[in-house]
This record gives C-alpha cells, structure tokens and sequence, in this order.
C-alpha cells in the first residue's frame, strides 16, 4: 500500500490485515501510557483544505500515539487565500520535511493530485462526496468488534447516500467483507444508478427494518446542489428517522452507527443516540486506533525498504 | 517568378480533388497545373492535402483583460500551427465584447499580430449578463457576424427572442452557450455512472436538450441563423436534425475534445478533462462522430479555451472549464473519424466560412482565390508533447494522433511549417 485513498478495489485481505493492525492498537489505547515509539522521527502533516476538528484531531491523536511528530495547515491562514496554486502549497509543506499528508478537502480527487504531484504516502481525510475511506475502517472495526465478522450481516445504510464520502467508503469496505447492504432513502437522496453499486435499494426502512444487523445513519443536509432534496425535516423523520418506536421493532441484538455529527431528532431520536446499542461514541474511540493502523501500514519500518 | 508553390499534393480544386500543384503570386492563387515555372518559396505537399486554411468558429484569445493565459499574440501563433487562417474571437474577455470599439480593438490587434485573421465576434447582451440587448449594430458595423454570450446561455427566453429578431434583420448568426444554467450550476461534469461513483455533482445530458429545443422554437419564430455551440449530447444532434430536415437555417458545432474523449476520462480528476458542456457518455461521443460524418454537425470548432497552470493545477472541481485545441483539432478529427478529403475541408474550413459569410476563407483552391491554404498530411503519426500556446491545458499532450498540418498559408506568406 503505497496511498490509502479509497476503499474502492480493496481486496478483503487488504481490509482485514489493517482491521487486524486495528484491533491491536485499540489495544494500545487502553494501556496506562496509550503510546508505542513505532513512528518515532517521522512527521505527518495533516492538510484540511477543508475545515473539521473531529477528523483532524482523531488523525493527530493517532499519529501522537505512534510517536510521529504532527504538523496542521489550515487554509485559512495560509497562502492559497493568496492565490497559491494547490500544487505549490504541497510543494512547500512537502519541502519543510513531511513524511505523510493527511488531505481533506471539500472537492473530489483532490488526495489523488497531491499523490500525482508529491513523492511521499497520502491519506484520504475525505474528498468530497466521493471518499473516506478511514471512516469506513473504523465503521467496519466497530461492526466487526460487536459481531466478530461482517460476514452474512444485514446492513442499511439510511438518508444521504448521494452527497455521501461515507457511504461511498462503507458501501465498499462493507460488501468486500461480507455483508449485505441496503440503501435506503428517498430517490432524490439515492445513487442515480443504483445498478452499478455492489447493493440493494429501497424506498422503504420500514420494510427492511426486521431483518437489519446494523442501521447505518447518515447526517441529514437539508439543502444540496441548488435546489431541495425531500420536502421537509419532519417528513424525512416520519419516513427515514431512527424514531423510538422504529428502534423496538429492531432485533435485540442489532446495532446503530452514525458518523457524526448527529441531528438529534431528525435522522436519530434523542433516547436511541444514547441507547447502549447505539456505538456512536465507541465509532470515535476507534477512530483513532484506524487511522493509526493506516498510518503505521504506510510509514512502518518493513514499508521504507 | 511566383511567391510560393505548393507541388505534389492532392488538392482541393472546385472540380474536385486533384493531384496538382499551385501557384500563389501576391497573396492570391494565380496557377494550378504542372510546369509552374520557379517560385521564391516551394512547399512539397507529397502525401499531403492542399485546401483552404482552416476557420474555427470558436477560440478564446482572452485579450483583452487575461493575458496571462493567452494573448492574440500566442493564441495566433497557436492557430496558424494548427492550419488555421482564420478563427473567431469569443468575446467573454475583460472587458466584454459587447460594443463596436471593443471588436475593433480585437480585430485591428488580430491586423498587427497578422499571422492569421482574428475576427470578432460580440455578445448577444450586455456585459454578457443575460438581461438587455448588446450594441448589436455597431458590432455590425465593426464586422461582427456571430454573436454569442458564449460561456453563458442566454437564460430569459423574452430577451433571446428580442435580440433574434434584431439580429435576424442584418442576417447574422445567434450563436448559443446551449447548457441550461439552472440545471448546470452545481454540476462539474457530465451526469452519469462516473460523476456517481466520485459523488461530484453532474450536468445531465438534458441541461444541452432543453435550451436547444427551446431555441430552435424562438428560431423558428423569429427566421434567425442558430448556430449551436459545441454540441455535446445524442439528444442535441438529434434536435439539429429535425431542425435541419424542417429547412431551418441551423447550424452546429462540436469540439474535438467531445470527440476524443467521455466522461470516463473524467474519472482521474484531471482538470484537463474538465470543460463545458462536459464530457459527456460514450454513446453521446458516438452521436457526435456520426453527426459530424452526416454532415448534421456542419463545422469542427476549438473552444480552444486557455488556462494558467496555477489556475489548472487544483482540485477538479476548484479548476475553470476549458482546454486548449487550435493545434491538434484537425488531428482528431483524421483520428477519430473516417472523413475524406473533401468532407474534412468542408467541416474544417468552408462551412465555418459559410456560416460567418466569409468569401475570403474556406474557398476551393482556384484561380483567383485567396491564398488561405493549409498543407495537411493525413496519414501523419504523432504524439504532441507541448504547445505554442501561453497555456499549457491540454489532454492531447502524450497522445497518438493521426494526420497534421504541416505548412499554413495566410495570403500567399507560409505562416507556420513543421519542423
């Protein structure tokens, strides 16, 4: 593995073998002093064109916990508010010493030009609607961690689809592991050829929601691509919300996961956020214990050779 | 003693294609036939075709107001090494060419560059905005034949029925940006299987298919020349040829990157891929090849539109629409489609002349026609690897391409000769 870009033509050993990594530093996570010295020297630098504490934080927290030394750009203040070209601004970061980028930013295919352009591993924070791909390790590792494997699981991934990096990854990593997935949502929120993805459709959550594993929230956007996507917030609840009632109706054992940030009472109800079976929370712990076997698969020692 | 001959090639006579030779003596085509005597210049066309230089219908120059992407200087130099003799400015510049100073201004700089004939052409609206009528007469007046809000489709159905009309009584040509703005505005590339899988917001096929529908209904209202801009979908080329077979005066252009190339290209997030319309699918390539083979699709024409590095080299979605195209359009063209020599004047040169009512361009080679040639060789294998543009954004560079110009003639003086 050279880049982490997309979950898109990963095999599932590839998948495994960094669920694997994962699962040992989670372990990690947990010691006394939550840090091994396996990136000592090394300096990743996270790049967020795009503006996200969550994300950027869990990626240095990961990296800090392998003893790689941090660095963070934010657009903001820098020189592309001067009218640096994206490739010059790499150019420069790349030239202060980095061995690592961490990109995320608002437009599809942005890591893929910084890969093209530098010489050292890129990690996809999420391009767009288009990828993100270490949200869909860390969803499949909580998954994983409740149901021991993903294999022959019943998962729906609910609201959004069409706008989603989310479920662009999770689609992916989730059928390559095994699973069946089903979208669910509105037509408007839906992929325009449903056809070509590794899925199931429907219109419907109530008649899907039985036999589900796992319920996939997606965030709700009221407002995308100039016009409006489903009539309003309180019908998208009475159709597409994990309501109370919804949640009863699930198997005892089904969980939920949700990327965050979540409207509560919009697509999750507030009693259901905080429900044991609702692993929003361990979805974030994981995070970092992900993105740490990422960055330890790009820049550890058997890699450099 | 002649200025030039051109010996041994196949020419584009009135009669027809001939293997001859052609005599030029001040600036104008004076001999064709064997035994032309001496001459100061000779170009050997062995293996090559000889016609009238091309005309592109459709070139940004960006003079004036963004010169360092392109000046009439470069964008001339860029035009003569791809055959052309003569090419219509769009006027999306800075300023707008939307008055008669403004056209002046482009074709007296296109007089001192002189290595090709840079005509204006001037908006439909003001500022190119879209709401009240450009200075339409003293553009006529400066010359300007084709008027296009180009980069823009002209949205308020009243006013684009006003300014045909307006236009219509000169007789000239309402050219049109055809991209539905309302159903293009979030889009980056062509909707489909590939904008879904890289979640990039599309432009369905059908953004080109209503505005040209809707145009030809105000055509048909109001007896103007329409000329749809760089056709890009099935469904316009089948648009088109209604109109046509109902004896509308419509005309139609498509570019040689909606030849080349699909949306699947679009895939790698390159923004040399990136135009508008945008690549559109496979079978909408098809269309368009088959429509310019018919001859539904009259004239091949650049949008030869170019771009800094520094504005290119970002994010897809962050870059501008447009890519490079005087040097290499013809070379599609012989790559791509199966048109002989007569149609492949027809569709490079006389119809684009035609269609701007030109008499000094896109001639059959005769006596007593202006010297405005190109020399082209068909069968020419290359693989372009730069360009004498000011820009550098181009998806040809690396390509293997078939057939190339290999002299340009401007009034008798050899403008641009391959190396």
């Amino acid at each position: 593995m050279r880049h982490f870009l997309t979950t898109e033509g990963m095999d599932r050993t590839e998948l495994e073998d960094l669920l694997d990594e994962a699962d040992a530093f989670s372990e990690v996570l947990t010691r006394p002093i939550p840090k091994v010295p396996a990136l000592r020297g090394k300096t990743v630098a996270t790049m967020f064109f795009e503006p996200s504490t969550r994300t950027r934080m869990s990626f240095e927290k990961a990296a800090k916990a392998l003893s790689a030394d941090t660095m963070s750009f934010s657009p903001s203040t820098s020189s592309l508010s001067k009218g640096e070209s994206l490739k010059d601004t790499a150019l420069t970061v790349r030239a202060m010493g980095v061995d690592l980028m961490v990109v995320r930013h608002k437009e599809t295919g942005a890591p893929w030009r910084l890969a093209e352009w530098l010489d050292i591993p890129i990690v996809n924070g999420g391009d767009g609607a288009h990828q993100h791909p270490t949200q869909a390790l860390l969803d499949c590792l909580t998954i994983r961690q409740r149901f021991g494997s993903l294999d022959g699981l019943e998962i729906a991934i609910v609201g959004d689809i069409r706008h989603s990096r989310v479920a662009r990854s999770d689609i992916f990593a989730m059928a390559t592991l095994g699973a069946s997935v089903t979208l669910v949502g509105p037509r408007t929120l839906l992929p325009i050829d449903p056809e070509a993805w590794p899925v199931t459709i429907s219109h419907d959550l109530d008649a899907v929601l039985d036999r589900l594993d796992v319920v996939y929230l997606l965030r709700v956007q009221t407002e995308r691509g100039g016009g409006s996507v489903f009539p309003s917030l309180p019908e998208y609840t009475e159709r597409y919300g994990m309501t109370d009632r919804r949640f009863a109706r699930l198997k005892s054992d089904a969980i939920v996961l949700h990327p965050g940030p979540m409207n509560r009472g919009v697509e999750i109800s507030h009693d259901v956020a905080d429900h044991e079976r609702a692993l929003i929370l361990q979805q974030v712990t994981n995070g970092v214990a992900a993105r740490m076997a990422v960055l330890f698969q790009l820049l550890g020692g058997d890699h450099d050779a | 003693m002649l200025d030039l001959i051109i010996t041994g090639g196949e020419v584009l006579t009135e009669d027809g294609p001939a293997f001859t030779n052609v005599g030029v003596e001040n600036g104008t085509v004076t001999a064709i036939g064997d035994n032309l005597g001496d001459a100061a210049v000779t170009i050997d066309a062995d293996g090559a075709w000889v016609g009238p230089g091309f005309v592109d219908l459709h070139t940004h120059l960006r003079e004036p107001g963004q010169e360092w992407k392109e000046d009439i200087g470069s964008g001339s130099a860029a035009a003569a090494a791809g055959g052309y003799t003569a090419i219509v400015a769009m006027p999306n510049t800075d300023p707008v060419i939307d008055s008669g100073h403004l056209a002046r201004f482009v074709s007296d700089r296109g007089k001192q560059v002189g290595i090709v004939d840079v005509l204006p052409s001037g908006c439909l609206t003001m500022g190119r905005a879209g709401k009240t009528m450009a200075h339409i007469d003293e553009l006529w007046e400066a010359g300007v034949r084709l008027f296009t809000d180009d980069g823009d489709a002209v949205g308020d159905a009243s006013v684009l029925r006003l300014v045909m009309e307006y236009v219509a009584q000169y007789g000239g040509v309402v050219s049109q940006h055809a991209v539905d703005p309302s159903l293009s505005r979030a889009g980056h590339m062509h909707e489909g299987s590939v904008s879904s899988r890289l979640g990039m917001y599309g432009i369905p096929s059908e953004a080109d298919d209503v505005v040209i529908a809707r145009d030809l209904a105000l055509a048909r209202l109001t007896g103007v020349h329409y000329h749809v801009q760089h056709l890009s979908t099935a469904g316009g080329v089948a648009l088109v040829a209604g109109a046509k077979a109902e004896g509308m005066p419509v005309t139609a252009e498509v570019t040689p990157h909606h030849l080349m190339f699909s949306h699947a290209d679009v895939a790698s997030t390159d923004s040399n891929f990136k135009m508008m319309p945008p690549l559109r699918s496979e079978s909408d390539r098809e269309a368009l090849i088959a429509g310019l083979e018919s001859g539904i699709i009259d004239a091949v024409a650049t949008d030869h539109a170019p771009h800094a590095a520094l504005e290119k080299e970002v994010p897809f979605e962050d870059a501008p629409n447009g890519v490079l195209g005087l040097e290499w359009a013809a070379s599609v063209v012989t790559t791509m489609t199966g048109l002989g020599i007569t149609e492949f004047f027809e569709r490079m040169s006389i119809a684009p002349a035609r269609i701007l009512g030109r008499s000094d361009h896109g001639q059959h080679v005769a006596q007593g026609s202006d010297a405005n040639l190109v020399v082209y060789r068909p069968d020419l294998e290359w693989t372009p690897t730069t360009s004498v543009s000011r820009s550098r954004n181009a998806p040809y560079f690396g390509r293997a391409l078939t057939g190339a110009p290999v002299a340009t003639v401007l009034r008798g003086v050899v403008t641009w000769e391959r190396a």
